[in-house]
């Protein structure tokens, strides 16, 4: 039997890449348009000995989700913005805590309850700093079917690598258009298993202390281990702390352990970048569109090329100042009013050269909108 | 075992202030879970955030000290994580009340085989006494200076009206009443509430003129009564004690493990058929 061929929604594909990469625990509540993920997995969990549960909001959700993650079993949940925002202070207990876990965001508009049912890109800056205080983040995104799935099943393995949330930061058109994808075999994407601790029984096991290779070998509650979780600054045992020192180096570690991995977490994407005098930089369904203008250009003969990125946060920087080093313009193609796009100019060695091209109007953008805002920079009018 | 096997020493003297219920309870649920002869590596112990919360850190069994109002969602991720294991969720009453309101009632609905130990102590100890959900009308607080307008809750109808299959109130007065209950609470098979009693003679004590803590324990002594007493016909304001609630009701996580067992052979039928 060859590899299978589905026609699948954006939201089933999660589904079946999170069943490849060995999801075991799904906690949720509806919410537009993240909905069928959740349904799906009712119905595909309990089939594999895996558990879902339907919570009575958001805030819960996420909470048995790291509940979850701390027995021993790959959890997730599935949202969109308003129910991202209740999850933040949740979000930020399972970075404190080290435990791994992935919040699937569908995007919608927003502020507020926004456009349901309509796409967006703004949580981008939520995805990053929406829980409080300073951390670091892993969000990963995609633009096309088989990207989704393959981006889903990385969404666990930085997870269990990292012991970390993970967003997977889709947006609705994404979650909702139906494409052709190949279920891999089992074994042809990696999947990283968590790691367990080696510490016989009996001995002192401190769950808050790096292995020289900086991983933090877990212990599942219910084991042979008794430690204690605590979202307050804790010391390698795991207990509370106000030490200046503990705390200086709890959240070094916190941060450094994601951002000094910056370009291993890295996934990009290049069309036509190489000789490219016009640079566009989009992720998720805007680079669709902006493929599709690329593509088009190119067959006129303009240098034109496509940087897609596949992981948000931490922000690809250094790959960000090699890709538009000689440009003549960099296109940053989003559905918001510019969060990646000021993180472009920030990092691109000629911000002035960096421009936007977007809609946060709840309308998906087109091709023709990234030629017009293109024209623009270049001077020749719409 | 002795009760300091059960604790971790390492991290005493714990934060609680001098003649604080909490320790009381500490040692009632250390006393329940010996009782039960329950293996330290079987018990989870589940707390939020306040002065009941640090609970978990002090006793020697998979513990997490979670978020405010949350210990019972983060306890149903352990609970449906690992069935087999006893989890416990300590809490103070605005935090399992106010906050964690939410959670409580659909605990209690979804009957998922948990024990919350709302400890109540009628005020937020642990930011310097804001009146609760528990604090009665009229009673002080530093947010109710001239008295609360607000109406407290009836934790036990609370729980009661929620679909919770096992409701008991106690006080740290009464401590071996304490444990028979908290025995019985654990060992029922669905989502068991115990409200108990706890004095907070540093802030609800002193705003209220309850006295010291020796005084607030007595004051439970004289102002509570067994279920079924006749001194409640006679005094309506006594509060009772007791196991108020106890049946068997369909528990979640078996509901959801025959589900699963169920679809799994189904599953596996379909796959023959290919």
């Amino acid at each position: 039997m060859g590899p299978e061929v589905r026609f699948l929604q954006g939201s089933e594909t999660v589904v079946e890449a999170a069943l490849y990469a060995g999801v075991r625990f799904f906690a949720g509540y509806p919410i537009t348009p993240s909905t069928e993920i959740a349904e799906a997995l009712s119905e595909r969990l309990p089939r594999c000995g895996g558990k879902f549960i339907q919570m009575e909001d958001e805030i819960g959700s996420l909470c048995a989700v790291v509940g979850a993650s701390l027995t021993g079993l790959k959890a997730m949940t599935a949202t969109s913005g308003p129910g991202f925002s209740l999850m933040q202070e949740a979000i930020g207990y399972a970075t404190m805590v080290e435990v791994p876990l992935v919040v699937v965001n569908v995007q919608r508009g927003g502020p507020g309850t926004g456009l349901p049912t309509a796409v967006a890109q703004g949580d981008v800056m939520q995805a990053r700093w929406g829980t409080h205080g300073d951390h670091a983040i892993v969000a990963l995104t995609a633009s096309n079917l088989q990207d989704v799935f393959a981006m889903t099943v990385r969404a666990f393995n930085l997870a269990e690598t990292f012991r970390t949330p993970v967003v997977l930061l889709l947006d609705e058109v994404v979650g909702h258009m139906r494409e052709k994808v190949r279920i891999p075999e089992p074994g042809e994407i990696e999947v990283v298993e968590r790691l367990l601790t080696s510490v016989p029984e009996g001995t002192d096991y401190h769950p808050y202390l790096p292995k020289e290779d900086g991983r933090l070998p877990m212990s599942d509650f219910g084991g042979r281990h008794r430690y204690n979780v605590t979202g307050l600054v804790h010391d390698m045992w795991g207990f509370p702390s106000t030490d200046p020192t503990v705390t200086y180096n709890l959240l070094h570690h916190l941060v450094d352990k994601l951002e000094t991995q910056a370009d291993r977490i890295a996934s990009y994407k290049e069309f036509h970048v190489d000789d490219a005098e016009i640079l566009f930089i989009s992720y998720g369904s805007s680079a669709r569109s902006a493929l599709h203008l690329v593509r088009g250009q190119r067959e006129q003969g303009v240098r034109v090329g496509l940087l897609e990125l596949q992981s948000l946060w931490p922000f690809p920087a250094r790959i960000i100042r090699e890709k538009c080093q000689d440009r003549s313009r960099v296109l940053v193609v989003e559905m918001n009013m510019g969060q990646i796009y000021q993180e472009v100019k920030k990092h691109a060695p000629r911000p002035e050269r960096v421009f936007l091209s977007n809609r946060f109007d709840g309308a998906m953008i087109s091709h023709q909108d990234i030629q017009r805002t293109l024209n623009i920079v270049q001077g020749r009018g719409v | 075992m002795a009760v300091k096997d059960y604790i971790r020493q390492r991290f005493f003297p714990q934060i609680w202030c001098p003649g604080c219920g909490h320790g009381i309870i500490m040692s009632g649920l250390i006393r329940a879970i010996e009782r039960l002869g329950l293996d330290k590596n079987e018990v989870v112990i589940v707390s939020g955030i306040g002065c009941s919360s640090r609970m978990s850190g002090y006793l020697d069994f998979h513990t997490m000290h979670t978020l405010h109002g949350r210990a019972l969602a983060f306890a149903t991720g352990v609970k449906m994580g690992r069935p087999e294991l006893t989890v416990i969720a300590p809490m103070g009453d605005g935090d399992a009340l106010a906050i964690g309101g939410n959670h409580f009632i659909h605990a209690a609905r979804r009957n998922i085989d948990l024990t919350a130990i709302v400890m109540n102590n009628r005020i937020y100890g642990m930011t310097g006494g804001q009146s609760s959900p528990m604090t009665p009308v009229g009673e002080k607080g530093t947010t109710s200076r001239r008295g609360s307008l607000e109406r407290s809750f009836d934790i036990v109808d609370l729980a009661r009206g929620a679909g919770a299959g096992f409701v008991a109130r106690t006080t740290t007065y009464h401590v071996k009443e304490m444990i028979d209950i908290l025995i019985q609470a654990i060992r029922h098979k669905g989502f068991s509430v115990v409200e108990i009693l706890s004095q907070c003679p540093t802030y609800y004590g002193r705003f209220n003129a309850k006295g010291n803590a020796a005084e607030m324990m007595n004051g439970y002594k004289e102002n509570t009564v067994r279920i079924g007493s006749p001194q409640k016909k006679q005094n309506p304001a006594l509060l009772e004690r007791g196991v108020f609630v106890q049946k068997e009701a369909p528990e979640y996580t078996d509901a959801y493990l025959k589900l699963s067992q169920a679809l799994s052979e189904e599953t596996r039928g379909a796959d023959h058929e290919d």
